[in-house]
């Protein structure tokens, strides 16, 4: 047996760190690791590969960016800034953009890869959602998750403020005064941010060390402990034929998903690179530096804040109230802390939530489809109606000239609709499941229809159906459809009230919310009455087929005979 | 002739009949509408002002009255000077079209000479803002960085960072200025038509106002970095992200994963 040159190095290196480390048991255990096979799961991907990008991009960013605020007057190539007085953080974007080779292409490739990271953190988050893989065990990571959206959402916006230009200016005085309207303690805090009154020159440095070294270290670490939980928790797999709490169909990490992950990612880069080479995204030249008393038409923040945008533009104004000389402003208070405060919770807490109204202690790994939980699901589209109402009233100004409306009557319909839209998202997909599964049910019972109709010789007609086969039974069949827990009753049976009802009557409640409307699925004795009764009618057909072939040709409008089972799809 | 007539039933026939159909539409179109309005100052004469008085009667008198003294709903013109009707008109405003919000710009219904006409008769019923010399809106004279400052102070509350226009209350706007002729936004900054506040001479000088038009004819030159996406923002900006970004994304997760197990 002949080695080459490269595989005895390659052979030798690993043995070299085999011997010291022992990294062989973990690195076999590792490469043999299965992992199921989906589309879907590729979404956290993006969010990992579009930080891998955010890092190197930043690294290359902090090279010429100057986090200070110290006034200059700008000298460079750009003929509208000429003697314009700025700070040096903005002159440095300017430098960034127009004299440092491929510097604007490395600031469109951060901010691209940042909105694309956002992105795709809230397109995974919503997968993990509908599909439930938040249950036990995997409840902890869920909010892992969610903490890494929250330092998402951080590291956005401390970093869209650094370049120090006109419209990130706006949105830090939306923030001053977001701080300020917290009671008692508002202006203090202001003054404790921004070290003084607002602007101050203190902000940029202050929200630069957050934005390179805080929160990125946070999100790398989050990141870490997030992709160790998955590992873990083993991954969880979409329901099908074979496929159980206790196994994991899918491919070995090694060679498969290394080759798949790895192609992926360059996907990921390429196409960052290609949006940042072609598409101008935040020009800063056009905004023009800071300065506190201009504001612009338009100005709005990237796209994942401008649901408190647009929850502030909402809010009718006059909330805000004076008692005993202190100004209480819930005109601020209500749509910038509350609103979010509250969206937010539900979303965080919702795995333990859910886990509260089931009962249920034992482990899922197998994915339900969305239609199996009709509640989870409907609360999950309503809280994204309510997140895109709020989306869509932050860009209020921008569809009354582009559509040609009323901005007035536009934020009225956004008013009624912040809270009707989501109620009725609730309603029709909550109908839109129950439906589904329902005709789940139906398929199971009855089988594909055939598009056959038969006349028998005594003159009945039957439409031959199609029996599922197995996998396709497996599907429908194999789901748990938890019902509203049980309580014990007020008073015992010496009439002895009981300690802990009212807690038990709150979860019983949250339970029905729950619960209540189901559509049980279909039992094995169902199954095997439907299938007697099937074989009923193809015992029919096989002793009386001579004569019920033959229909009469006028008759036979919709008749086919023998056509290929009809898809549910 | 005999080739063409023997592949008039060719299945791509009407395909080129419509493409061709839509040439000629568009070259007559283009043809007759290359009408521009440019600013050109030439003194008024009586001729002027007769000829004027005589279109103004025939095209404006029905809403502003014979004498210019206005009606409900159309204001009176004594005293509004050569510079507003030559905004109005100029940028087809005027003669409104529709009772809308606000009049919308079109193509200009008076050629050049009628509208310095008009503009030659408004002028003579009272004092008002004259229409400026080419001199006075050539964008090479002004200093953008001077008018950049100017604009973000003055302007791009209502027409945006970039000049591309914002929304106003009750389905009013403040319209994009990027396409604008520099006499059109010179005049709009004397008179202030519509929603739009007077910026006389003392609030913005005439070189000032030269300054905010060369900063506007400096955002013609193009967009450092690529497609500007309507120079809307961020909500364009997001929203590409998802429609180009993400969505090109998952159709690669899909084709990735397509193999399902």
């Amino acid at each position: 047996m002949t080695t080459t040159r490269l595989e005895r190095a390659s052979a030798g290196t690993a043995d070299f760190l085999d011997q010291r480390t022992g990294i062989g048991v973990a690195v076999k255990n590792f490469a043999r690791k299965i992992f199921p096979d989906h589309w879907s799961f590729l979404l956290g991907e993006i969010a990992l590969f579009s930080f891998v990008v955010l890092l190197g991009s930043g690294i290359f960013l902090t090279m010429f960016f100057v986090p200070s605020m110290t006034e200059v007057h700008y000298e460079g190539p750009w003929a509208p800034m000429h003697g314009v007085e700025m700070s040096e953080a903005f002159a440095s974007t300017l430098r960034l953009s127009f004299e440092v080779r491929g510097g604007l292409l490395m600031r469109q490739i951060h901010h691209w890869a940042a909105l694309l990271f956002m992105a795709a953190i809230v397109v995974h988050m919503l997968r993990v959602f509908f599909t439930g893989a938040f249950r036990k065990p995997r409840e902890l990571n869920w909010v892992v998750g969610f903490t890494l959206l929250i330092l998402g959402l951080a590291a956005g916006f401390t970093g869209y403020s650094l370049p120090d230009d006109v419209l990130s200016g706006n949105g830090l005085r939306i923030t001053d005064g977001v701080v300020k309207a917290i009671p008692i303690i508002g202006s203090y805090m202001s003054y404790f941010v921004f070290g003084g009154e607002f602007p101050g020159t203190d902000i940029i440095p202050r929200l630069f060390t957050l934005h390179i070294l805080v929160v990125p270290g946070l999100i790398l670490a989050l990141i870490g402990l997030h992709l160790f939980l998955v590992v873990l928790h083993k991954h969880t797999q979409f329901p099908g034929s074979g496929r159980t709490d206790g196994n994991v169909v899918g491919f070995p990490l090694f060679p498969v998903y290394t080759a798949k992950a790895g192609g992926f990612a360059f996907i990921v880069f390429g196409l960052i690179t290609l949006m940042a080479a072609t598409i101008q995204i935040n020009p800063v030249w056009n905004y023009g530096p800071y300065d506190p008393s201009p504001v612009s038409a338009g100005a709005q923040p990237d796209w994942y804040m401008l649901f408190l945008e647009g929850s502030l533009r909402l809010m009718p104004g006059q909330t805000e109230y004076v008692i005993g000389g202190y100004t209480l402003s819930l005109n601020v208070l209500i749509p910038a802390v509350v609103i979010p405060g509250l969206l937010f919770t539900v979303l965080g807490a919702w795995p333990f939530l859910e886990a509260y109204a089931t009962g249920e202690k034992r482990e899922h790994h197998v994915l339900d489809r969305p239609r199996n939980a009709p509640t989870r699901t409907a609360a999950g589209v309503a809280i994204v109606t309510a997140f895109f109402i709020l989306v869509l009233a932050g860009a209020n100004d921008l569809i009354a000239t582009h559509f040609e409306m009323s901005l007035n009557d536009i934020t009225w319909a956004f008013r009624v609709l912040f809270f009707v839209a989501p109620v009725f998202a609730f309603w029709i997909t909550k109908r839109i499941c129950l439906g589904l599964q329902r005709r789940d049910r139906d398929l199971v019972l009855h089988g594909h229809e055939s598009a056959t109709i038969v006349r028998l010789a005594h003159g009945e007609y039957i439409e031959v159906h199609k029996p599922l086969d197995e996998h396709e039974l497996w599907l429908r069949v194999n789901y748990s459809s938890p019902r509203p827990i049980e309580i014990e009753p007020a008073e015992d049976s010496r009439g002895v009230r009981r300690k802990g009802y009212r807690a038990d009557r709150i979860r019983r409640r949250l339970s029905e919310f729950f619960y209540a409307d189901r559509i049980e699925p279909v039992s094995a004795e169902e199954l095997a009455a439907a299938r007697a009764h099937q074989a009923e009618h193809h015992a029919l057909l096989e002793g009386g087929g001579r004569h019920s072939a033959a229909l009469p040709a006028e008759e036979s409008t919709s008749t086919t005979v023998d056509v290929e089972a009809t898809s549910d799809r | 002739m005999k080739a063409i007539a023997a592949r008039r039933h060719h299945r791509q026939a009407p395909v080129v009949l419509l493409v061709l159909a839509l040439l000629v539409m568009g070259g007559v179109y283009a043809a007759f509408a290359t009408t521009s309005a440019d600013a050109t100052v030439v003194t008024q004469s009586d001729d002027d002002v007769e000829a004027g008085r005589k279109l103004f009667a025939a095209n404006c008198a029905s809403c502003h009255g014979l004498n210019a003294e206005g009606r409900q709903n159309a204001p009176s013109l004594v005293g509004v000077g050569a510079a507003s009707v030559y905004f109005q008109v100029s940028t087809g405003r005027m003669p409104m079209q529709a009772d809308a919000p606000q009049a919308e710009a079109k193509p200009p219904q008076f050629g050049e000479e009628a509208t310095r006409q008009l503009a030659a008769y408004v002028a003579s019923l009272g004092a008002g803002p004259a229409i400026p010399t080419e001199d006075q809106v050539d964008p090479a004279k002004g200093d953008p960085a001077s008018g950049m400052a100017l604009f973000r102070t003055n302007c791009s509350m209502c027409h945006a960072a970039s000049g591309a226009g914002g929304a106003l209350t009750q389905g009013k706007y403040a319209p994009s200025v990027l396409n604008t002729d520099p006499a059109a936004i010179y005049t709009a900054m004397a008179t202030g038509p519509q929603s739009m506040p007077v910026f006389n001479d003392m609030t913005l000088t005439p070189e000032e106002k030269r300054d905010i038009i060369a900063f506007i004819d400096a955002q013609k030159e193009g967009a450092p970095g690529g497609l500007d996406l309507g120079q809307i923002g961020p909500v364009g900006e997001g929203m590409w992200a998802f429609i180009v970004g993400m969505g090109l994304l998952i159709a690669c997760a899909v084709w990735i994963g397509a193999k399902s197990s």
